[in-house]
């Protein structure tokens, strides 16, 4: 009975992972379908896919560096959504965070680059932090709803960095684009050895994953926050400040978006802001794809350093496919929101089965 | 007197049911003669809800046989078991709020009889309301009655349906003192009438007064098979625990000691904002329990939630060890050396998706002794735990398991760990064993009376009369607000408590 038990025990994280990825191969098939009716051979054009997120080393590095804004605002989210707010403003704190490491990197662009990068990081935390935490203090102490706000907060983000570029950090020169000039080499984040675009960013996001996961786990600040997430009322009761601890959860998430803002700029290969093309264009929607790789990870900081990779591989890929099968680019658009849709369906379906599995245990025992 | 054997209505046979893991009825034999009622007893889990869920066509047994009125019946469905006459009344009414009475009569009646045509139903009503002595407004709506109304509100819509047999699942649990007696009194007149009762409960002293014959059941099997003239609640309650249990509550005298609790002219707003406790007083010294009884939903909630500090309190003063608590909180209150067990131990007492351990380290997470620099000392957290749910008999399979997974009594004795051991010596204790079996219930008074004896100061608020009087060296009653009555242990008269509860003032002449 005791081994059955476990082995009922050990599938749960199986099911976890499992719906997900069986949501995906669903969302794919659908897909194939759409693939299809344009006169495309879905074959070709998943292999291409396939090939362009890891078909060599080169892919590989491009599917992990896409993946790192993915992994840090997802991990922002697990903080978030386990402490029971829903943080939708992810891209307005990658701004936030560009916006505020850019103007620290003019202002001090002398320093060693020892220095810099991390302070520019540390900075770029700040803005997020800030962004985050500013729909936090709404939701907590006025009870605006913070899923309203931070999407708010993403177009006034959006804005800011279009006015900033419009004049006041706007590369000097006849041609008016709307980008900063090539920010200090004290501040470029250095490549990781192998020849590839990977970066040290990369780290900076696994780290940061694994400080959450930590967090979440191991301190005192996690077990309020997840205290918070769960049920509101026995944290009030059991001292704790549900008001502060829902601030505090946004302003972590927002800072974990505002790193990868960082990082979007000094990691780039222009190494500039640049907002020509919209907000969207600089933050590749990690804002919101960070969200879907975070749900595709269970809200679990750990899993979700493969569930952005996983993500960041179909969307470099996505890329190919296109190329290769000649479809509209609205098409790749329209299979990832289908794959959105898909993995964020069925965790209505893996939470019933997780439950099933465990209140059957509760009948055994 | 009858000699001749009386048919039995109802006989269920060898009834046997398999849940996965369980055997939640194991070859039950059960009956029902008219005119009589017979008592179901048993702890959560042994069964009753199993085999009253068969009876009425909510779930089919594995094994064995339904013969009602000398037939075998074969009941697939609750319409099955009303079109045969068998009726149940659940605890939870099964009621539309927003109908009358009538309305809600005609409900389930369906075919010719159109919502639209009320004068047959209600004459009908008339007479069997009449018949019955059950008085209730056929034209006032549901939520407009109170909860005694909307209970024969329910028994005349079984009524109306003509059954023959009814099952009551623990239809005293929410009435007051004066409206069991109401019932009783209608129970008594169905029996008359050769209607044949099932009667749930867990209140042995009900089961006793009211029952022609008793079943006990235990883990799933009939463990005894009794009638009230051969015997007592501690025979019964041994049927239905396994164990001898006891009810009279030793309760030793204690030096009394210095006022922990003191409570002046409070004043707290209810969720509708109206005055939900209103002006009341109250002292609560070393080594005493002091019982605060009253019906549901006059102003317990909002006090105990005031005195923790989980609700604003309008104006009054709240001194805990003789310090006055001037801005309430959680935490400031737990400082003060004063732990509440709430009343609603899911919504604010545990994290149902929280381990054991964590739950019970929900209070002390972040004291020097559990923590550094802000991590958790988890290898200090599972010794404590360890220790707590031993010392506290919390069942649990481990440390790690959800606290959802426990049963009703082991996440009662859960939060009663943490907060008993919290050193605090002023308890507040809120409805501390409403859904736990009895065992469980044991433990806890024994842990009460232990703190009492160890000089803790414990203000008991109780909607059981039973606890409060087995428990309490003075007694509080509390209506609309206020403290209605006051009575000591050796003064305490249960019709006169009754009368403060339910509002009637003046003075039974003793």
């Amino acid at each position: 009975m005791t081994t059955k038990l476990n082995a009922r025990h050990r599938l749960i994280p199986l099911v976890s992972m499992g719906i997900p990825l069986l949501s995906v191969i669903g969302a794919l098939g659908i897909g194939s379908l759409l693939l299809a009716a344009f006169g495309a051979n879905p074959f070709v054009g998943y292999r291409e896919m396939f090939l362009g997120g890891f078909g060599d080393i080169d892919a590989i590095a491009d599917t992990l560096v896409k993946s790192i804004p993915l992994l840090l605002v997802g991990v922002g989210i697990c903080l978030a959504f386990r402490t029971g707010v829903v943080n939708i403003g992810g891209e307005g704190q990658i701004l936030a965070g560009a916006i505020l490491s850019t103007l620290a990197a003019l202002a001090i662009p002398n320093t060693p680059r020892v220095f810099l990068v991390p302070i520019l990081l540390i900075v770029g935390g700040l803005g997020g932090a800030i962004w985050g935490a500013i729909p936090g203090a709404l939701k907590a102490y006025v009870g605006v709803n913070e899923i309203l706000s931070t999407i708010m907060m993403n177009i006034v983000a959006g804005h800011l960095l279009s006015f900033l570029l419009e004049g006041l950090i706007i590369e000097p020169g006849e041609i008016r684009i709307q980008q900063t000039k090539r920010l200090t080499e004290n501040s470029d984040i250095p490549l990781l050895p192998g020849g590839t675009r990977l970066h040290f960013g990369i780290i900076v996001a696994v780290f940061v994953a694994v400080v959450a996961y930590v967090v979440l786990k191991r301190t005192t600040l996690g077990m309020r926050l997840r205290a918070v997430g769960h049920n509101q009322d026995a944290a009030r009761y059991a001292g704790m400040s549900v008001q502060n601890n829902i601030v505090l959860a946004l302003a972590l998430s927002g800072a974990c978006a505002g790193v990868a803002g960082a990082l979007l700029v000094f990691g780039s290969e222009s190494h500039r802001l640049i907002g020509e093309g919209g907000a969207a264009a600089f933050t590749q929607s990690a804002g919101f794809n960070g969200i879907v790789a975070a749900l595709f990870g269970g809200l679990n900081p750990l899993l979700t350093i493969p569930a952005s990779f996983l993500f960041g591989g179909m969307l470099i890929g996505g890329i190919e496919m296109q190329r290769a099968v000649q479809v509209p680019s609205a098409l790749i658009i329209a299979l990832n929101g289908i794959v959105v849709i898909f993995v964020v369906s069925s965790f209505r379906l893996k939470r019933k089965l997780e439950q099933a599995m465990t209140s059957s245990d509760r009948d055994r025992a | 007197m009858q000699t001749e054997p009386v048919a039995p209505m109802l006989e269920m046979r060898c009834i046997s049911k398999r849940f996965p893991g369980v055997m939640a009825n194991d070859s039950v034999d059960f009956t029902v003669l008219p005119g009589t009622v017979h008592s179901l007893l048993g702890e959560n889990g042994a069964g009753k809800s199993t085999l009253m869920k068969i009876l009425y066509g909510l779930c089919r047994q594995d094994s064995g046989s339904i013969h009602f009125e000398g037939k075998e019946v074969d009941i697939s469905s609750p319409s099955k078991a009303i079109s045969h006459g068998i009726g149940m009344i659940h605890q939870h009414f099964m009621l539309v709020p927003t109908l009358t009475v009538a309305e809600n009569v005609a409900l389930g009646l369906g075919g010719r009889y159109g919502i639209s045509d009320m004068r047959p139903i209600k004459k009908r009503l008339s007479e069997v309301s009449e018949r019955y002595g059950l008085k209730v407004n056929h034209d006032a709506l549901i939520w407009q009655l109170a909860v005694g109304e909307r209970q024969r509100a329910e028994i005349l819509k079984a009524l109306y349906r003509d059954v023959k047999l009814l099952i009551l699942d623990e239809p005293t649990a929410v009435l007051t003192r004066n409206e069991v007696d109401d019932l009783f009194v209608t129970l008594r007149q169905l029996t008359a009438d050769g209607k044949g009762l099932i009667l749930i409960s867990h209140k042995l002293h009900e089961v006793i007064a009211l029952s022609d014959e008793i079943t006990v059941l235990r883990d799933g099997k009939v463990s005894g098979h009794t009638r009230p003239k051969e015997t007592t609640r501690d025979q019964l309650a041994q049927l239905m625990v396994g164990r001898p249990v006891s009810f009279t509550r030793e309760v030793a005298s204690v030096g009394i000691g210095d006022v922990k609790l003191a409570i002046k002219d409070l004043i707290v707003r209810g969720d509708r904002e109206t005055v939900t406790v209103n002006n009341l007083s109250l002292q609560v010294r070393g080594g005493e329990i002091v019982g605060v009884a009253g019906v549901s939903g006059n102003g317990q909630r909002e006090l105990a939630e005031a005195i923790f500090g989980l609700r604003p309190n309008e104006s009054g003063e709240i001194c805990i060890n003789g310090v006055r608590v001037v801005k309430p909180s959680p935490k400031a209150i737990r400082a003060c050396g004063l732990a509440y067990v709430p009343e609603e131990r899911m919504r604010d007492g545990v994290i149902a998706d929280f381990t054991v351990t964590e739950n019970l380290m929900l209070v002390d997470y972040d004291s020097e002794s559990f923590a550094t620099k802000g991590f958790l000392k988890l290898r200090a957290f599972q010794q404590r735990c360890a220790e707590l749910v031993k010392n506290f008999a919390v069942k649990t399979a481990t440390l790690e398991s959800k606290t959802r997974q426990l049963s009703g009594g082991n996440i009662q004795k859960l939060v009663i760990a943490r907060e008993f051991s919290s050193g605090a010596d002023t308890l507040v204790v809120a409805q501390p064993t409403r859904g736990v079996d009895i065992g469980a219930s044991e433990y806890i008074h024994e842990q009460l009376l232990l703190r009492r004896r160890n000089g803790s100061a414990i203000l008991l608020i109780s909607e059981d009369l039973d606890e409060v009087i087995a428990l309490s060296d003075r007694i509080l009653v509390i209506l609309g607000g206020r403290i209605v009555g006051e009575v000591s242990r050796q003064d305490v008269n249960v019709q006169q408590l009754g009368l403060w509860m339910s509002g009637v003032h003046d003075q039974v002449s003793a």
